[in-house]
């Protein structure tokens, strides 16, 4: 293995190279747009997932809509949920101790918030942090239910890159699991899971 | 050291695979209608960045830097990803890199594992390897999937089934599958494959995937795709393995900032692709508990001491290339014969074999028309025309000596040479006029020339030449 190792960094060394011209950084690294929250509704519904934008006051009773709309009664959720989300005509199992893969299987959704948002494309970021828990959680579960602060909405990629922390697990959502395999139709839901609704909170 | 299986064993050469795929009306016809859509597609969601240009400048001049300083980002990725937990092998061919899966998977006793479609896996035949030694792999990507159960080859770099159309997974999946769908209807299929795999991913001990990228100062590890089958493959099984090719670098964090820009548009013409995971080294209580990483060069570094051709080593495999080839529209990837089609796979492909005396190989470079339209599409301005006719170069002198071109060569070389023998030649060559039909143009020619004009027409040489014509007028 070692041998491995010096044998291929030989090789490239033995490569006469030149240093190239320094990296262009002349693109876009930030993008200004009128309306951020507005265009990040619109980006992510295009993904055909479900958006509403929601006031602080009124989330509790958003997700309880929601959650009563999709007729769930076994929700999971990362332990650090806030007691106001937890809706009560559903049975809550939080993440601690942290549950059985078969326990988060059988659940019939998830709910968390997120890290970042980017509005061009539509994305949500979980970095496992806050409100968000391990990544098993927002992946088994076949509903997808996701409070998203209207301050977290960066516009571009660049922007949102440089609020999070490379050394966490990522992961980068763009409406729901979705497929184009065949005759590039495009299908949702394959593995992860199939119905991604989004509540955006004004600030 | 065995063959590189990058080109598959017994593999015509293109000109005879592609005569074949000519002829597969039904291939034309579901490779057309994929192209088109997703050429119209790509169009749209490139323009949406006004600094598309920008950034396909920067992207083009990262991959430089990458590869003007490999060995130090290597040994950076390595320093970091051991750092978290993670433990780096290195691989300097496909024979090292499998056996180091295959040893892996067999320390923890799977006799299965579940795979993210990946190219570098592909590449090295890791299937086949592990399957010779009681290892099933188990290919979770739905394309790789309806390849892996129709017992077929894939044909795109992005959408592996792209040759296949409804009916024909229908079929493939009623054939396979313990609960076979009911109907062609692609939903009803992506739900066949999902019940199909689920009870795989929740067991599965361990996993494989490739990497999209990997950043040399952070060790972060990054995996892009669509159906949520990568993430179950990166977070539930106890171990994961991760092949990379060693070229898939990037310095730092914020040069993603520029690939997850280039990359969807460029591939799936989306905005973003649905999910991108990105990991780094191990987190205790969250996703694998052990996480190798398996550095593997299998060619590399003998196409990075290329000087022309190792702008290869840029490709982030996004496909664009394929999608608006023309030869690769008409005659589908497996007339390629290697696991790389398309134009990128005419000038990697040969390069990652490393064998230009392999006929096969060889011919890959000629599977163009030169037509420059995958170096105006390529996120990291790959000038794949330029790498074509380096390369063409290259097989042309890896030639035997006495073939009937090389022949005509040094017998043009003497006519050349002479004025009055080129001028006798040229009285000679107008005498072709004969053959030619009422359009100017010469259909068959006799032997040798028939070799080429088998695929093309030849404008029948004019009566005159300018030395005669000049020596009438002027002289």
């Amino acid at each position: 293995m070692d041998s491995a190792r010096s044998d291929i960094l030989a090789r490239i060394r033995a490569v006469p190279r030149r240093q190239p011209a320094p990296v262009p950084r002349d693109y876009d690294t930030a993008r200004s747009v009128e309306d951020p929250v507005g265009l990040f509704v619109e980006r992510v519904e295009d993904y055909r997932a479900v958006v509403r934008r929601v006031s602080e006051d009124e989330l509790p009773q958003r997700i309880g809509d929601c959650l009563a709309r999709r007729g769930v009664s076994n929700m999971v959720a990362p332990p650090d949920l806030p007691e106001s989300w937890r809706w009560a005509g559903t049975r809550w199992s939080l993440d601690e101790p942290p549950l059985s893969l078969s326990e988060v299987d059988s659940a019939d959704g998830v709910l968390t918030g997120a890290a970042v948002a980017i509005a061009e494309t539509g994305t949500i970021v979980l970095d496992a942090g806050a409100r968000q828990g391990r990544r098993m959680l927002t992946l088994v579960p076949d509903y997808h239910l996701c409070v998203v602060r209207a301050d977290q909405i960066e516009v571009s990629v660049p922007e949102a890159l440089r609020r999070l922390d490379p050394t966490r697990p990522l992961t980068f959502v763009s409406g729901p699991s979705a497929t184009s395999d065949i005759e590039l139709d495009r299908v949702e839901g394959v593995h992860g899971p199939r119905t991604l609704e989004v509540l955006v909170v004004d600030i | 050291m065995g063959r590189n299986p990058v080109t598959w064993l017994g593999s015509p050469t293109f000109p005879r695979a592609a005569r074949t795929a000519l002829g597969d009306t039904q291939l034309r016809t579901n490779l057309r209608k994929a192209t088109t859509t997703i050429r119209a597609k790509r169009a749209r969601a490139v323009a949406e960045l006004a600094d598309w240009e920008r950034l396909r400048r920067a992207g083009e001049a990262i991959k430089n830097d990458v590869l003007a300083n490999l060995d130090t980002y290597l040994v950076r990725l390595e320093e970091a990803v051991t750092a978290r937990g993670g433990v780096v092998h290195w691989a300097r061919d496909a024979e090292e890199a499998n056996r180091i899966v295959f040893d892996l998977a067999r320390a923890k006793g799977a006799d299965e594992v579940v795979k993210v479609k990946s190219m570098a896996t592909a590449e090295i035949g890791l299937n086949e390897y592990l399957r010779a030694r009681g290892v099933r792999p188990v290919e979770t990507d739905l394309a790789e999937l309806i390849v892996q159960l129709g017992n077929d080859r894939p044909s795109h770099i992005l959408v592996p089934a792209i040759h296949r159309n409804r009916s024909e997974i229908k079929e493939i999946f009623s054939r396979a599958m313990a609960e076979p769908p009911d109907s062609d209807d692609p939903r009803v299929l992506a739900e066949a494959a999902r019940r199909h795999l689920r009870r795989r991913f929740l067991s599965a001990k361990v996993a494989v995937s490739g990497a999209n990228f990997a950043v040399a100062d952070t060790g972060s590890v990054v995996v892009v795709e669509s159906e949520g089958n990568g993430r179950m493959c990166l977070t539930l099984p106890e171990t994961l393995i991760t092949v990379m090719g060693i070229e898939k670098l990037v310095p730092t964090w914020r040069d993603l900032e520029v690939f997850l820009q280039l990359l969807p548009r460029s591939s799936t013409a989306e905005r973003m692709n649905p999910y991108t995971s990105v990991w780094t080294g191990v987190t205790p209580g969250d996703g694998p508990g052990e996480f190798h990483l398996v550095l593997l060069d299998n060619g590399r570094t003998a196409t990075l001491a290329d000087e022309v051709g190792r702008q290869a080593l840029r490709c982030i495999r996004c496909s664009a290339c394929l999608n608006v080839c023309p030869v690769y529209e008409r005659t589908g990837g497996q007339a390629y014969g290697s696991v790389y089609p398309g134009p990128i796979g005419a000038i990697l492909a040969p390069q990652l074999a490393g064998d230009m005396t392999d006929k096969q190989a060889a011919s890959l470079p000629y599977a163009s028309s030169l037509c420059g339209a995958c170096y105006e599409v390529c996120p990291v301005r790959i000038n794949i025309p330029e790498a074509l006719t380096h390369l063409r170069a290259r097989a042309v002198e890896a030639r035997p000596k006495h073939t009937a071109e090389a022949l005509a060569m040094s017998s043009a070389g003497w006519v050349f040479r002479d004025p009055r023998r080129y001028e006798a030649a040229q009285r000679a060559g107008s005498l072709s006029r004969f053959l030619a039909g009422s359009d100017g143009t010469i259909k068959r020619l006799p032997w040798p020339g028939s070799k080429w004009t088998s695929t093309r027409d030849v404008p029948a040489v004019p009566k005159e030449s300018f030395r005669m014509w000049w020596r009438r007028n002027r002289g």
